[in-house]
């Protein structure tokens, strides 16, 4: 690990000072990032310290929803009373990510920003343009089975790897963010990862010097919540798709369908076009076909995760067949 | 424990490293020689280096020990001795769940806290249900212990030797 310099922030607002200083990075948990720091992939000249500011609450909001503090984390938020009454697919996402120990020292600001699991971007030996942009990218002609199928670019074909952000995403959370200046703005979850485009090296929209303060859940709503993750093995593996679903019924007609999907792309990836096609509709096998048609309209696998494209398919029509009680 | 720049380890008082880099794990092992915690994979990865923090079980390997003042620690030799052996020590020796050892502390670790989590309802994915109470079922164990990687494959005798412990029938 290369030398750097420790500070500890007393506060958000001295933690946003700290962290707008030239190559300063923050550290909660750490569990990503001190694994890249191992590995030289991160190279912070300055660590700042967020564990102790605070902001690891957990609370009703006032309109019903429930907001969850930057720096709790993922075993509080996937424990909590609330979470698991009102929003069980954020519980089930953050249950099928990693293990417990990484859980309990994992935050719900951390995880939305872990970095990627390409194995080139790991490898400081190999070419990697969000690592080391202009460096190429190895992965686009190379070992791609963990790679995106949806929105990638010529420069990136990497994955967003986590699964609470799906989850976030299906239920239209909203990121709160602070600046150093003490400015403070939100960020609907849906766009606060980005495609990779030409600046593949920006996983997210936050600015230097801006922190996550907290996640803001609406009101829950009616309809029931999956989480199906397709990986691997059975625990302790990043999803190869995974798809967080809230989903409707009145009587045999589909009224409501919030989808998100995991490990197709460089965000959690969210079409309402994919909605459209599903409500007001009733649930078949031919219906569940036609959502998966515009879902993959646009998708391009790179070789190795080919497989990804079928797979998605026939993941959303188990998770749409095991929400309306439809056959398949 | 309230004095700055100290962590108690398994209720002894220790003054962190003045180098930042030092991980938990290092600082455990090299600075203490506290070395019944082991590194493996020095990543998060295999869960050798399980240690309990403030009564939840942490990877000691990703986490830096100058974020740890004030923190009380637990590692495998605060949990027992060779003449005092914790029901969990005991239950490892009896079930032979083990080879070569190298995973056991971590194992070990891992397993004590898991049971409290177990006890206070927390879910897995392994749960049908979100809401407790939830069993010591092989299948849980299997799942909440997806963290301990074990190289001899010990794993029928590490789930024999939790349930044991649960006093669920192995």
């Amino acid at each position: 690990m290369k030398p750097f310099d420790y500070q500890r922030a007393e506060g958000m607002d001295h933690a946003g000072q700290l962290v707008a200083a030239e190559n300063a990075t923050a550290i909660a948990g750490g569990t990503n990032l001190l694994d890249l720091m191992k590995l030289q992939v991160e190279t912070p000249q300055t660590l700042v310290d967020v564990s102790r500011v605070g902001h690891a609450e957990i609370e009703d909001s006032g309109d019903g929803g429930l907001w969850i503090g930057a720096l709790g984390t993922n075993t509080n938020t996937a424990i909590h009373p609330r979470v698991r009454a009102d929003y069980p697919v954020l519980a089930r996402a953050i249950l099928a990510g990693a293990t417990q120990q990484l859980r309990n020292r994992a935050t719900t600001g951390g995880n939305l920003c872990q970095r990627t699991r390409c194995y080139y971007f790991t490898n400081i030996d190999q070419p990697c343009n969000k690592r080391d942009p202009g460096s190429g990218c190895g992965a686009i002609d190379g070992i791609a089975r963990l790679h995106a199928v949806l929105g990638t670019s010529d420069q990136c074909i990497a994955t967003y790897p986590g699964d609470m952000a799906v989850a976030l995403s299906a239920l239209d959370a909203t990121v709160h963010i602070a600046s150093a200046d003490g400015k403070a703005r939100t960020v609907p979850v849906r766009d606060f990862h980005r495609l990779p485009g030409d600046t593949p090296w920006k996983d997210n929209v936050l600015e230097p010097g801006e922190l996550i303060t907290g996640v803001s859940l609406p009101a829950p709503v009616a309809g029931k919540q999956i989480y199906r993750k397709v990986r691997e093995r059975s625990s302790y593996a990043f999803a190869l798709c995974s798809i967080a679903a809230i989903v409707e019924m009145d009587g045999d007609t589909i009224t409501r369908a919030h989808l998100a999907f995991g490990g197709l792309a460089h965000k959690p990836w969210h079409d309402p076009e994919v909605s459209e096609v599903l409500v007001g509709q009733k649930p078949d096998a031919a219906l569940f076909d036609k959502a998966a048609d515009v879902l993959l309209r646009d998708a391009r696998g790179y070789g190795e995760n080919d497989f990804k494209i079928p797979l998605a398919r026939r993941t959303l029509a188990a998770v749409l067949a095991e929400a309306t009680g439809a056959e398949l | 424990m309230s004095s700055a720049n100290t962590v108690s380890i398994n209720g002894q008082p220790h003054t962190l490293p003045d180098d930042p880099r030092v991980s938990l794990l290092d600082m455990l092992r090299h600075h203490l020689g506290l070395t019944g915690t082991k590194k493996g994979c020095d990543h998060g990865q295999c869960g050798a280096c399980t240690v309990i923090v403030n009564g939840v079980r942490i990877n000691s390997c990703l986490t830096l020990a100058v974020m740890h003042d004030g923190d009380e620690v637990t590692t495998i030799e605060g949990l027992g001795t060779a003449e005092a052996p914790s029901a969990l020590q005991q239950a490892f020796v009896d079930r032979d769940a083990y080879q070569c050892g190298y995973c056991t502390p971590g194992q070990i670790c891992s397993a004590t806290a898991m049971l409290d989590e177990i006890a206070a309802g927390w879910p897995s994915d392994a749960s049908d249900s979100l809401d407790g109470p939830m069993e010591v079922s092989a299948e849980e164990i299997r799942e909440r212990m997806s963290g301990n990687i074990c190289r001899c494959g010990a794993y029928a005798n590490i789930v024999d030797a939790i349930r044991d412990v649960a006093g669920e029938p192995a």
